[in-house]
This record gives C-alpha cells, structure tokens and sequence, in this order.
C-alpha cells in the first residue's frame, strides 16, 4: 500500500483556478446566455428606466437610482439561477457528469468553480449596468453606496445559485430554460423589480411580500436610501432562510439522482 | 507480490430485479493488458462502473489499488474513456485537454495527449465542430492525458468504421506499449485478440472464461467443419463433436476429430457438400463459450 500514498493527488488550487476559467468561458461561449444575462438588465434600464430617472419618488430617491437597484437585482439573481440551472441540466443530458464523476476531480471543486463563475459573471452585469445608469440614467451615488449595492446584490444572489441547482437537477436539459423562465420571470414582476407593486393585481400583491426576491429587492432598495416594509436585518433572515429552503431541495434532487445513477 | 491495480472480488450488481452481475472476482495486475469480453448485456459495462466506483456492487467488493474506487488517490492514477459520454461542445480540444491535465498529479504535455489520439490538425477546434471519430478521439486524449497507470476504455471503437478501429486499436497498442495497463471491454473479437494478452469472458453476468487468447481458442475443439447437408439433431448424436449448430442445410460443428466425424457421416450415407475444415479462431472460441445450449 505505500505506492498508493507515494503517489500524490493533483494541486487543488491550479485545478480550481483551470476548472473556474473553463466554466467561465464554457458560459462566455453561449451568446444565449452571455448577451442576455448582460444586455437584458441594460435594455430594460434604458426602456424603463431612463425616461423617468430623474423623477422622485421618495425622498432624495430618482425614479433612475430606485430602478438601478431593481435592475441589479434582477440581474445579479438571473446569472445565478441560469447559470446553474441550465449547465446542470445541459450536462446531466449528455452525460457529461459521468465522466467527470470517474476523474479524481474533487466534487467539492467542481461546485466552488461554478459559484466563482456564476458570481463573477454576476459582477460582470453590475460592471456593466452601473456605468450605464451612471451615463444615460444620470445616477449620482456615493461610491460608498455603490459599493454597498454591489456587496449586498451579490451576497444576496446565494440562495439564487441553490435554486439554479435544485432546477438543473429537477428538469430536463431542453426544458430547464423554459422552467426557468416561467418561474424567474412571473416572480421577478410579481415581487415589484419592473413595476411598483401598487400596480400589479390585488390578489399577487397580496402573495408578494413573501416571495424571495422582494426580499432580495427590499436589500437593494434599502441599499440606494428608499423606504422599505420590513428592516434589513429581516429581509437577510427570510432571504436565509429561503436559501435553506432552496439547498435542501436541490440536495434532495442531487441525492435522488445520485441514487439513480450511481448506486 | 505486486499490487493488483484493480479488483473485483465475488461482486454482484442488482439493478432493481435484474441481476447484471452475479458474482464476479477478477484480479487485474499492475502492466496487464485485458479485455472483458462478451455479448451485449453481458455485465461488462457494469463491471467497469463497479471498478471506477461508479456504480456499488450489490454485494462483494471492487478495488482500486486496494483502496475504494471512489477514493482520490485511487482515480488519480487511472484515465477513463465511457461510452457515450458528452464533452461541453464549446470548449476547444486544447481547452479541454488542459482542463483534464490539471487533474492528475503528474500529467503528460497537453502536445502528447492531443498527438497520442492523432488530433494535432484539431487542438484549436471546438468540440462542436469535431466529427464522431474525432470526439471518440478526443475522449482517449482525456482518458491518457493524466498518464494514468491504469486506462480504463468501455467500448472505445463503438460506432467506428473499420479503418478508424484500427487505427484506434494501434493508439491504444501504443500507450499499452508503455508498460501501462490497459482494460477495455469490447464485443469485438479481433480486438482483443490484437490488444490483450488476457481476455476475460463476461456472459449472463458471470466470468466464463479468463485466459490468454491463445488459451481461449485452445478451450474449444482445434477445427471448425462446415457444410452442407440435409441433417438432424439425430445424426450427429454419438459422434465426437464439441458443438455444432444446423441452420437450414448449412451445419457447423466444431471437433477435434474432424477425420472420425466425416468418415461416420459418410458411412451413413450423408450428402455433403461445400464441405471446409478450418482451424477454430477467437470468434469460433467466443461463440461456443457463450452459447447455451445444454446449460439449463
């Protein structure tokens, strides 16, 4: 047995460092992915947004700050659960993670690597929408605030990425966009990120305050200076929460397909 | 006494109510190079999966280097070539090569790798615009390029045509030259008897057979008599034959006696005609060792 320990195992920092660059450009590569999870967020800034951006609609808070926040979170949660949702499933069909289960990669790399990407693909958006709403939407912030934003939209995008998981595992690889879309979308509108709620249908109103991302979007909002319904301290706890919620589904579909396929 | 790269002892398989392996020992050593083969089904698949801990045996145990298949240390010394797996289509060769380099411990260039699976011409392509030959290429460039110990191929020339199998039977020849271990599952006969010099017959989920494939050929009877005739069960009842197999006129039988068997036939009166007497070959050997009649 002493061959066994003389033979080593593979670093684990070049190793993570090459999985995370391969995932970043496997994403990069698929312009469906790539060009909407950047683009989309500023198309609806520049249609929504900067018309009305200077318009106050709370104290020292523009219609354009108001809906900067509403776009980062949108967009921030949207690479976290596309990302996932739709590289799990993709490779669940081909068989790719058999492969990739009979390679001395540790399991726990191959998770790491894909949370790197997915946030700096998500950092990637804000570097993007921000100067944008800077530019054409005419927001002035406190760089401490922008920071702030930032900080709290990608720190706040984490349940998002167990959820991504939980569909990857749970779809199949042609329909995870579709399921994707028609539970991201739906919620995205009824949580109040594109219209304020006052103006959507009584009956989602009143589902709303208890889904998600408005707690997701109360963070941002809070983080740009307008009103709140709840404190931070409480959108954080329900939004952990939710991230529990969140990881024990996807780690029951993980378990349920690991008893699947490699029992 | 050298460590055995890798084990199978009395292991079974249970998918469900089916029984894909039903006891199975099989004890690799370190430079072998073996085939497993056998029919579709036959558990060869399973086998493998078992060994790259893939999949748990039911019961019994499998061993890498003696340690759990699934254990780390263990998967950094073998490379892997499954059936039918996907690589992420928009990755190029290179990119993807690498990726699998920084998994293993001491890997070869990413140059050799590519140039073991003669993809030189396609380092730069995507995996999307490689053809079937080309990605089956591509999965032996994965598979050797952590310079594994042990290289583990489940049927690595499926859906090849002639020339692109042997071609791939001299790459895989090649790296097996280096004084590697080789284990492939194959249904494919004159693969293992080009590549092996252990053949391990898997049937119904039990080994059958596991010997050299000279050894293999020796099991059954030296000749092969075909010809044909009008014959039942009947009249071959009594004579030495091994086993013979009568479809429509044509009869194929296998003896060691061929001489005593034609001469009894024609005292009987038999019509023969297109008569052949050959030396048996591997496939000959395979098909009477897996055929079941008389087994029940």
């Amino acid at each position: 047995m002493a061959a066994v320990t003389a033979v080593g195992r593979a670093p684990i920092g070049p190793m993570l460092a090459r999985q995370t660059w391969t995932e970043f450009l496997k994403l990069w590569r698929v312009p469906a992915f790539s060009a909407t999870s950047i683009a989309l967020p500023v198309m609806f800034y520049a249609f929504i947004g900067i018309g009305q951006s200077s318009q106050e609609i709370s104290a020292h808070v523009t219609f354009g700050t108001y809906f900067l926040a509403s776009m980062a979170v949108y967009s921030v949660a949207n690479v976290m659960i596309f990302s996932f949702g739709i590289s799990v499933a993709t490779e669940r069909g081909m068989k790719m993670d058999l492969l990739m289960r009979a390679t001395p990669l540790p399991p726990l790399v191959y998770l790491l690597s894909r949370c790197i990407t997915a946030i700096a693909f998500a950092a990637l958006t804000l570097a993007v929408l921000f100067p944008f709403a800077y530019f054409a939407g005419g927001v002035r912030l406190d760089p401490s605030v922008w920071a702030t934003l930032a900080s709290r939209v990608l720190l706040g995008s984490i349940p998002f990425i167990a959820l991504g998981f939980a569909i990857g595992y749970l779809s199949g690889p042609n329909s995870a966009v579709a399921v994707i879309n028609l539970i991201y979308l739906p919620t995205a509108f009824a949580s109040g990120l594109f219209f304020p709620r006052q103006m959507l249908p009584d009956f989602i109103q009143r589902i709303s305050p208890y889904l998600p991302l408005h707690f997701f979007g109360q963070l941002g909002w809070d983080a740009i200076g307008a009103p709140t319904s709840e404190s931070v301290t409480t959108d954080w706890l329900y939004l952990a929460g939710y991230g529990v919620l969140f990881f024990a589904i996807a780690l029951w579909a993980y378990r349920r397909e690991e008893s699947r396929k490699f029992s | 006494m050298t460590a055995a790269a890798a084990q199978l002892i009395a292991a079974t398989k249970k998918y469900g109510s089916v029984e894909a392996l039903k006891g199975i020992t099989i004890d690799i050593q370190l430079g072998q190079v073996v085939a497993m083969l056998g029919p579709n089904g036959a558990g060869k698949t399973t086998s493998i999966s078992l060994l790259l801990g893939l999949r748990k045996p039911t019961s019994g145990k499998a061993l890498l280097f003696g340690l759990d298949p699934t254990h780390l240390a263990a998967r950094s010394r073998v490379g892997v070539m499954l059936q039918e797996s996907g690589v992420p289509s928009m990755l190029k060769v290179r990119e993807i090569v690498d990726l699998f380099r920084s998994y293993y411990p001491k890997p070869m260039t990413g140059e050799r790798a590519i140039a073991m699976a003669g993809l030189e011409e396609k380092a730069s392509a995507l995996v999307k615009e490689l053809s079937g030959g080309q990605r089956q290429r591509l999965y032996f460039a994965l598979a050797v390029c952590g310079d594994p110990e042990v290289l583990f191929l489940d049927e690595p020339t499926v859906g090849m045509d002639v020339e692109g199998r042997r071609s791939f039977i001299e790459r895989i020849a090649e790296f097996a030259n280096l004084g590697r271990t080789v284990v492939l599952t194959t249904h494919y006969l004159e693969e293992a008897d080009q590549l092996a010099e252990r053949v391990i017959v898997i049937d119904r989920g039990l080994v059958i057979a596991d010997a050299s494939p000279r050894e293999i050929k020796s099991k059954v009877a030296g000749k092969r008599v075909r010809f044909t005739a009008t014959l039942t069960d009947q009249d071959l009842a009594g004579l030495p034959v091994t086993t013979f197999t009568i479809t429509d006129h044509t009869v194929q039988l296998f003896t060691n006696q061929p001489e005593a068997v034609l001469r009894e036939l024609f005292k009987q009166g038999v019509e023969i005609s297109e008569l052949e007497v050959t030396g048996a070959d591997l496939e000959d050997a395979f098909i009477a060792l897996t055929s079941h009649q008389g087994t029940a």
